[in-house]
This record gives C-alpha cells, sequence and structure tokens, in this order.
C-alpha cells in the first residue's frame, strides 16, 4: 500500500534526528526566557538611572552637555550592576589574589572571603530549585500547586522536629532520617487538597490557598507552644550536630551539601518525568486529562501522586534551609520561597534544566542586591523589581514576542501550564 | 459588466507554508462558484484574506471592477461580503432577533433595542429567501439547519450580496441540505453571488455553475459541471487516481462479540442521551450508526469504550459484562477505539508522534520495563507504524500538533489498528478529512472486518455509513429506530428516519431498499 509517489525517504538515524529536532525545541523553548531576562535588565538599567540623583541632575542639563548625562547614566548603570555582578559571583581580581596568596603560603583566610559571594548566591539557590521543582511537576499534572508555601513550613518543623528532638543518633541515621521527615511533612500537607481534588473535585488553587493559612498559623503556635526553645524568641532549638547537613567550607561559608542534593533532586525528577510510565502518565494527565481517560489512565490517582511528590520536594527545600543553613526555624521562616517558586516553574517552562537555570539566576539576583545595596547605594527593591519584569514577560511572552519580532512557536510552546479555574 | 469579485494572484506565506500561491478566481454576478480543495490546500486561508482576516503578501482583490483593500471583517460587510462559517456565530442563549442584530443594533429613542424594526426585516428576508425561522425562537432551542439559516439571514440583514458558505452540509441531514440547496438557489436568482467552499464532489457538481479546485495553495482548473466528473476532480484534488468506492466483499459474520441489551446513557446535561438502545455486532461484520450528530452516538459510544457510566442495561464483549469496566480493561479485551474527537480524546497534541503512537500501550513491554519507559522500543516502534500506516511526518519525534488532521488521525489509526484487537468502534473515523486520507482509512477498517474483526461505526455521513457497513442502524433521539442491511439499502428512507419520521411512515413514504434483495431484518 505504497503511496508515495517516487518519493523515497532515506532515513537517517534516528538519534541525530532527535537530536537535531530536541535541539530545535530547546532553541525555541530558551528564547522567550533568555529575552526576558534581557529586557528586564535592560528596564532595570533605566529604572536605576531614573532613580539616580547625579542622573537626573544632568539631564537637566542635556541639551548643553548630552555628553555628560549619558556618561552619567553609563556610570550609574555600571556601578549597580557591576555591585550586583560583584556581590553574585565576586570580584575576579580579588579572587585570583587570593590563590596567588593561597599558593604561595597556603593561607586560606582571603580565598575563603573571595569565595563569599558565589556560595551564598548558591546556598540562596538551593531552596529555589526544589521548590521551583514542586510547582514544576504540579504543572506537569495540570495542577496549580499554590500551596508550596504553606508546604515548606510544614517541611521545615517537619525536619527541624527531627533534627533537635533525636539526640543520640549517628549521622548516617540522622540526617536522612531528618531530610526525610521534611519531605514527609511537605508531601502530607499537599496529599490534603489532592485527595480533595480527586475525591470531590475541589479546585486545589482555593485549597492550597487555605492549607497555607492553617501552616501559617499552626506553625506560629508550635513556635509559640510545643516547639519553642527556651528563651525569649519564638524560634526552635537548634538541631543537633548529627542533623546537620555537612558544608564545604569552613564557616562563615554556608554552601552546603544541599545544593548538590537539589541537583540530584532535579535530575531524578527529570528521570521521573520522562523516562518512566508513572511520569508519563502524569505528563498526559497535565497535557491532556481527556486523551489520558481515553489511554486508560487513572487521572485522580495521577492528581494526588503529582500533588504529593510536588509536596514533598517543597518539604524537601525546607530541609536543605533549615539542616543545611539555619538550623533552627522561627517565625516568618520562609522568604516567599513557595511564591518565588511559581515564578522560577515559569520561567523554567516547567522543565528540571530550565529550574534549575531560573533558580540559579533567581540566586545569584538575590546573592548581589545585598552587595549592591551596600556598595552602589541602590536600593535592594530593584532586583524585585526585575524580577517581577522577568515574570510580567514570561507570564505575557507575546510582549517579548512583539519586541524583538519572534514568531509564534508553531504548537510546540502550548505546554498548557494549567486547567481551567472553574474546576 | 466586471464581476463581481476577483482575486488577482493572491499569494500568502506562512513559516514554511506557502498557503497560497498566484491565486486567480473570479465570481460572476449571479453564479455559484464551488472552491474544492483537501484539508490544507488553502481554501480557507483565500477566504480569510477575502475576509479581512489575513492581508495578501502579493496580490489584488477587486470588488465590482474597483480595487480594494479588506482590513477585516467591517471592511468585508461593507464592501457586501458576508460569510456563513462552518462553526456558527451564534450566541446561544439570546433570540434570533438578537443574535441577527448582534454588532448592527437598532435603537429606538437612542437607547432602547428595537426588536420590532429587526424582526419585521428579518421576516422580509426570510419570505424573499425562504429561510423559515421564528425571530423570537431562542437559538439553543434551533435544529442545526434552523441555526445555520439564522446565520444566513445576519449576512443578508448587513445587506452583503457576496455570501461566502464554508463548508455548509458538513452538519445537515440529507433532506436539510436539500432545503439549503434551494435557499441557495433562491439567492442567486435575487443577484446575490455564492462561494460554496467544500470537499464534497457530489455537492459541488450538483450545485455550482464553475467549480475551482486548489491543491497545495495553487489553482489546479477552474471547471464547469457538464465537463467534468467525480473521478476527475478527485484526481484533481488528491493529485493522482483516487478509488471512490469502497470495494469489499460481502462480509462473513461469525460469533457475536458486541452485545448491547437496553442501554441507557445520561449525557453531561444529565439528560437521557441514550434511550434504550439493543444491538450486537458480530466478528467480521461492520455495523454502521447513522444520525445526525447529537442524537446520543457520541454517549453510546463512550458508554461502551467506559469513557461514560451507564445508567442502566447490559454490555457485553466476548461474553464478558463491562458495564463496570473501566477503560483501560475495555482496552484490554482486545478494543479499539477511534475517537470522534481526534485532538480532544485521541491525541495529545504537544507530544511528539512516538509518545502518541504508544498513548495507550506505553506501559506494556516491550514499550516499559516495569516503571521504566524503553525509549528504543517506543521508537522503533513508532517509525515502523510510521512507515506502515503511511503517516507524512518530517520524523517521529516532532509533536502531533505540526501533522495535518489526515495524518494526525492516521497515528491514531496506527496506534489502534496494531494491537490485537477483537472489536474496533470507530467514531466519525474521517471527519473533516481530505479524500486521499478518506479512501485510505476506509480501505484499513475494511481490511479489519476481513480478518474478522467486529467493527461499529458511528458517522453523521451517511454515504460513508452506506460504503462501509454491512447492516445500517439509523439512531435518533437516543434510539435506534431500524436497522436494515445496506445493501441496496434506500438513502432517502435513512434520510427520513434521521429526520425523526417513524419508520412506519418512512416506508410509505420510500421503501427501504430500492434493489431486491432478501430481507433479513434483525428486528
Amino acid at each position: 500500500m505504497s503511496t508515495r509517489g517516487g518519493e523515497s525517504r532515506e532515513q537517517p538515524q534516528p538519534t541525530a534526528v532527535k537530536r537535531k529536532v530536541v535541539w530545535s525545541q530547546a532553541f525555541q523553548a530558551v528564547l522567550v526566557p533568555a529575552l526576558a531576562v534581557l529586557t528586564a535588565l535592560i528596564i532595570g538599567a533605566v529604572v536605576i538611572a531614573i532613580t539616580d540623583a547625579a542622573v537626573v541632575a544632568a539631564y537637566r542639563n542635556f541639551f548643553t552637555a548630552p555628553g555628560k548625562a549619558l556618561a552619567a547614566t553609563w556610570q550609574a548603570v555600571r556601578t549597580a550592576y557591576g555591585a550586583l555582578f560583584q556581590g553574585s559571583f565576586g570580584n575576579p581580581q580579588e579572587l585570583y589574589q587570593a590563590v596567588k596568596v593561597y599558593v604561595a603560603t597556603k593561607e586560606t583566610g582571603p580565598l575563603w572571603q573571595a569565595l563569599w559571594p558565589i556560595t551564598e548566591s548558591l546556598v540562596a539557590a538551593t531552596p529555589y530549585i526544589l521548590a521551583g521543582l514542586a510547582v514544576a511537576l504540579g504543572f506537569r499534572c495540570g495542577l496549580f500547586n499554590i500551596g508550596v508555601e504553606g508546604q515548606f513550613f510544614m517541611g521545615a518543623l517537619a525536619s527541624a522536629y527531627i533534627g533537635y528532638r533525636l539526640t543520640t543518633l549517628p549521622t548516617l541515621v540522622h540526617l536522612p532520617l531528618a531530610v526525610l521527615a521534611g519531605a514527609l511533612g511537605g508531601a502530607l500537607w499537599a496529599a490534603i487538597p489532592g485527595y480533595l481534588k480527586a475525591r470531590t473535585g475541589a479546585h486545589e488553587v482555593v485549597n492550597t490557598i487555605m492549607m497555607n493559612w492553617i501552616a501559617f498559623r499552626l506553625s506560629d503556635w508550635l513556635l509559640n507552644g510545643p516547639m519553642k526553645a527556651p528563651g525569649y524568641r519564638p524560634i526552635t532549638p537548634q538541631i543537633e550536630p548529627t542533623a546537620e547537613l555537612p558544608r564545604f567550607f569552613p564557616a562563615p561559608l554556608r554552601l552546603n551539601v544541599g545544593f548538590l542534593l537539589a541537583l540530584a533532586t532535579a535530575a531524578v525528577v527529570y528521570w521521573f518525568l520522562f523516562k518512566t510510565t508513572t511520569g508519563f502518565e502524569i505528563r498526559t494527565v497535565g497535557a491532556n486529562p481527556r486523551a489520558a481517560r481515553y489511554a486508560g489512565m487513572n487521572i485522580t490517582r495521577n492528581f494526588v501522586l503529582a500533588m504529593v511528590l510536588s509536596g514533598a520536594l517543597a518539604g524537601l527545600a525546607a530541609a536543605t534551609q533549615v539542616l543545611g543553613v539555619d538550623h533552627w526555624v522561627g517565625q516568618g521562616f520562609s522568604a516567599g520561597y513557595g511564591f518565588d517558586a511559581i515564578a522560577l516553574a515559569l520561567l523554567g517552562k516547567s522543565h528540571p534544566l530550565g529550574v534549575v537555570l531560573a533558580s540559579l539566576l533567581f540566586g545569584f539576583l538575590r546573592g548581589g542586591a545585598t552587595r549592591m545595596q551596600s556598595l552602589a547605594g541602590i536600593p535592594i527593591d530593584i532586583i524585585s523589581i526585575i524580577q517581577a519584569l522577568v515574570i510580567v514577560f514570561i507570564a505575557a511572552p507575546d510582549i517579548i514576542r512583539w519586541l524583538y519580532r519572534l514568531r509564534a512557536g508553531r504548537g510546540i510552546e502550548e505546554l498548557v501550564l494549567t486547567r481551567g479555574w472553574g474546576g | 459588466m466586471p464581476p463581481v469579485l476577483e482575486l488577482r494572484g493572491i499569494t500568502k506565506q506562512f513559516p514554511g507554508v506557502l498557503a497560497n500561491d498566484h491565486i486567480d478566481l473570479t465570481l460572476e454576478k449571479g453564479e455559484i462558484h464551488a472552491l474544492l480543495g483537501e484539508n490544507g490546500a488553502g481554501k480557507t486561508t483565500l477566504m480569510n484574506i477575502l475576509y479581512g482576516l489575513y492581508q495578501p503578501d502579493e496580490g489584488q482583490i477587486v470588488v465590482r471592477g474597483q480595487p480594494a483593500t479588506i482590513h477585516g471583517p467591517n471592511d468585508a460587510i461593507a464592501l457586501g461580503i458576508g460569510m456563513v462559517h462552518q462553526h456558527f456565530m451564534l450566541v446561544p442563549p439570546l433570540t434570533v432577533t438578537e443574535n441577527v442584530m448582534l454588532g448592527v443594533e437598532s435603537v429606538r429613542n437612542g437607547l432602547f433595542l428595537d426588536h420590532k424594526r429587526v424582526a419585521q426585516r428579518i421576516g422580509e428576508i426570510s419570505r424573499q429567501y425562504g429561510l423559515e425561522v421564528d425571530p423570537d425562537a431562542v437559538i439553543a432551542d434551533l435544529p442545526v439547519g434552523v441555526q445555520q439559516r439564522v446565520e444566513i439571514i445576519k449576512v443578508l440583514y448587513r445587506a452583503a450580496d457576496i455570501l461566502i458558505l464554508d463548508e455548509p452540509t458538513a452538519v445537515l441531514t440529507p433532506q436539510e441540505v436539500e432545503r439549503l440547496f434551494q435557499t441557495i438557489f433562491a439567492l442567486v436568482e435575487r443577484g446575490n453571488s455564492l462561494i460554496f467552499i467544500t470537499h464534497k464532489l457530489k455537492e459541488a457538481l450538483h450545485i455550482a455553475n464553475r467549480i475551482t479546485v486548489l491543491r497545495n495553495g495553487r489553482v489546479v482548473d477552474t471547471v464547469t459541471p457538464d465537463r467534468t466528473s467525480e473521478a476527475e476532480l478527485a484526481a484533481m484534488m488528491v493529485g493522482r487516481k483516487v478509488e471512490l468506492v469502497v470495494r469489499k466483499k460481502p462480509a462473513s459474520p461469525g460469533d457475536v462479540v458486541l452485545q448491547v441489551q437496553g442501554l441507557y446513557v445520561l449525557d453531561d446535561r444529565r439528560n437521557l442521551a441514550v434511550n434504550g438502545v439493543s444491538f450486537e455486532v458480530r466478528a467480521g461484520e461492520v455495523l454502521g450508526i447513522a444520525g445526525v450528530q447529537g442524537n446520543g452516538q457520541t454517549e453510546l459510544v463512550q458508554a461502551l469504550t467506559g469513557l461514560r457510566p451507564v445508567m442502566d442495561g447490559e454490555i457485553t464483549i466476548l461474553g464478558s459484562p463491562v458495564v463496570r469496566a473501566t477503560p483501560r480493561q475495555i482496552l484490554e479485551m482486545g478494543v479499539a477505539h477511534v475517537p470522534e474527537d481526534r485532538q480532544g480524546d485521541g491525541l495529545v497534541l504537544s507530544f511528539p508522534v512516538h509518545d502518541n503512537l504508544v498513548l495507550n500501550t506505553y506501559y506494556l513491554p516491550p514499550f516499559a520495563n516495569g516503571l521504566i519507559t524503553q525509549e528504543e522500543a517506543v521508537i522503533a516502534t513508532a517509525s515502523r507504524l510510521v512507515e506502515e500506516f503511511d503517516v507524512r511526518t518530517p520524523s517521529v519525534f516532532v509533536p502531533v500538533s505540526t501533522l495535518s488532521g489526515g495524518n494526525q488521525q492516521k497515528v491514531i489509526v496506527a496506534r489502534e489498528f496494531s494491537r490485537p484487537i477483537q472489536l474496533l468502534i470507530a467514531a466519525q473515523p474521517t471527519r473533516g478529512l481530505d479524500v486521499g486520507s478518506i479512501e485510505y482509512i476506509h480501505n484499513r477498517i475494511i481490511q479489519k472486518r476481513d480478518e474478522g474483526t467486529a467493527v461499529l461505526l458511528a458517522s453523521p455521513e451517511l454515504d460513508e455509513v452506506i460504503a462501509l457497513s454491512d447492516r445500517i442502524a439509523v439512531m435518533y433521539k437516543g434510539q435506534i429506530v431500524d436497522i436494515v442491511p445496506a445493501m441496496g439499502v434506500n438513502k432517502e428512507y435513512l434520510g427520513l428516519l434521521m429526520a425523526g419520521v417513524k419508520p412506519e411512515e418512512a416506508v410509505r413514504a420510500a421503501p427501504p431498499q430500492v434493489e431486491e434483495i432478501e430481507m433479513e431484518r434483525v428486528f
């Protein structure tokens, strides 16, 4: 039954074809986020310039001395972004000197000092990666888990509790136990809205938001009551050293095994989503629930599973923060990780690699922000503005396409992130 | 006198596709001009250019001798060009009058809607063209054929005299089609001109003064019906000779594979959609279910495949009851399902072709080893199926959304037919497909039948049901009104049943069989 009139198709190696297709899709997928970040940085530069008194003053004389105004603008932006870069990656010169000192004298002090900015950025990126993966996994199943923040709280409390309560265990037992407790805390908290959705069809957006508030108030009570450390402050006791995630460098550098754990988890999530049958089911349910049903998949089971796994990742994010960085939990403990995670999942297109890259970006922005404030006198809020702009451009990719005259990706772009709000 | 409408060298380039390539088309006053072509031939692009939804890259539109630029539907309407879309643009909860005046509302005292005047004008148009409709009726309550009349009235109300009808017969019963044709003749008699977009050869031959065939964005030829034939038109459309009739041997039915007894099923709005249906399908035969869309066929198929709960009744497949079985259990009994809504149910558009080819077998060896997907096996099988079922795709790795409708359907057919199956349930398997794909899928279905598969075919295309089936059941308002042998069946009789005429009365108007054959009614 050959109807292909004379057009013989020379089949190239399937793997080579696949590589080509995957690369072109990856390029399409990365293009808009990359341009979004670039555009946000450019607009950020404009904001920096117009809020700088010297620049504004220079522009008063724009018509008599335009060169001066432009120079002042360049100066302001360069100082700000220079400080941002130094704050997030460190000063290359300083690092070079420190390495030289180390080679000559085996003196490590300057080296650690030079490494401080970049390690802090990676410390900041660690919970971002895991929380971002949590939201991304939900998106892949067509679920909008806004409850990552609450799950993060519950994970933090659970791992802190195991961390300080069990006192006689060796590290080899205690640490994994504390990490698992965090994941379990988040998973259980997410299981409730997951179960409600599967059982009654209650929309997960509403229920996860409510679970957030329950988590906030519950943690307030626990930190002021049963889990409160002796003293006045509403915080838990310090965790045992046996539950701490090992750090790579001496204090005060805080980069720890949690960062590697986050990267490894991203790899596992990738493997799970793209190389297992359960991952295939979750992605099918997310992309087209009707087709999933037609193909004999159990939609409610996948909803619950995706929700539980998403919560576990959120709890894991909290565990790395508690066991690796803070070593205790206090009130208002999360810096909004659960909400930033939504932006990260969007920016990373719900792909584990994308989430890692987006989280590193946010980590470096956050890490550099403080330095920018102290060195260049630029308010830390400028980073929030840049982050917000990135999110706006990701949420409305047509702005970016219009700005850069891109044509819409054909069909490939249409990853449905979440189902309708009506249920 | 210049033609009312002239398209000169219209060219439209989309990324990677030349949708329209220097298309010339003239429409004379009072002419019915059929635009014939497969899906993706460029018909819709051309009409969207004419309606101002796209701007041509090259070429000129000339209306009544004057060059025109059309920037949107408003410009088109101002030039007297009106379009009746395939999917109606009506607001279901509003009345006919309200729908007609939507966008061009008449007002009294600058504030109040003037229903009366509009209703009056609708009455005039109705009488002029035989478009009977009650101006106060709510759209949602009207049958599809009447809704289409409202669409036509809408266009005429806006004083259009160049009408474009996009696949107007797709949703109609044979009787409604005949009625539409009467309206069309009345329209051109009164000086309107008409472009009739279709992929049905018979219709084009029946009503058009001239037929222009498009293929791959180019005009193949413009012909008059008296100088051409179905076979020639089909060859022009597809670019090769096409077998128009389905060749098949008489069926040799075997054991009962699917038995349905007193089945009741509710639809989404909890109305009784399937109302006490009983039938059986034997191995090696095709039972066709004819009926206008929306008479319970969808719900029946969903109930049979486990996608919709059964309220009452029995379904037995190969002797086992499946009323409470899950879709997967039914699938594993050897049931294949070609769903009616291929993009909604049958495919995950954003997934690559290879994943769609294992959409319901992904968890079985060799595609999975326990929990782990065996990518090489999936790709190897997918590549083989793409070859075997002639799916035109650059590779198995591209998203299935980038394939044409015909090739998307072939992906589903490849997936379903390549499993060992006992029962094939096909719902509208060729909806919206081009002649070449239809021919291919029809042959595959008959091939399955000849291999001894029981086939249940539900389709509102009466020609398709008659061509493929061994027996035909007509469904109306959730009930099977009659089951007749397909050999020598009288199309008119089926049409009457589809329109709701009782078999006793229909028999008087038209005998069920036109050719003398032994009558073996099933019940």
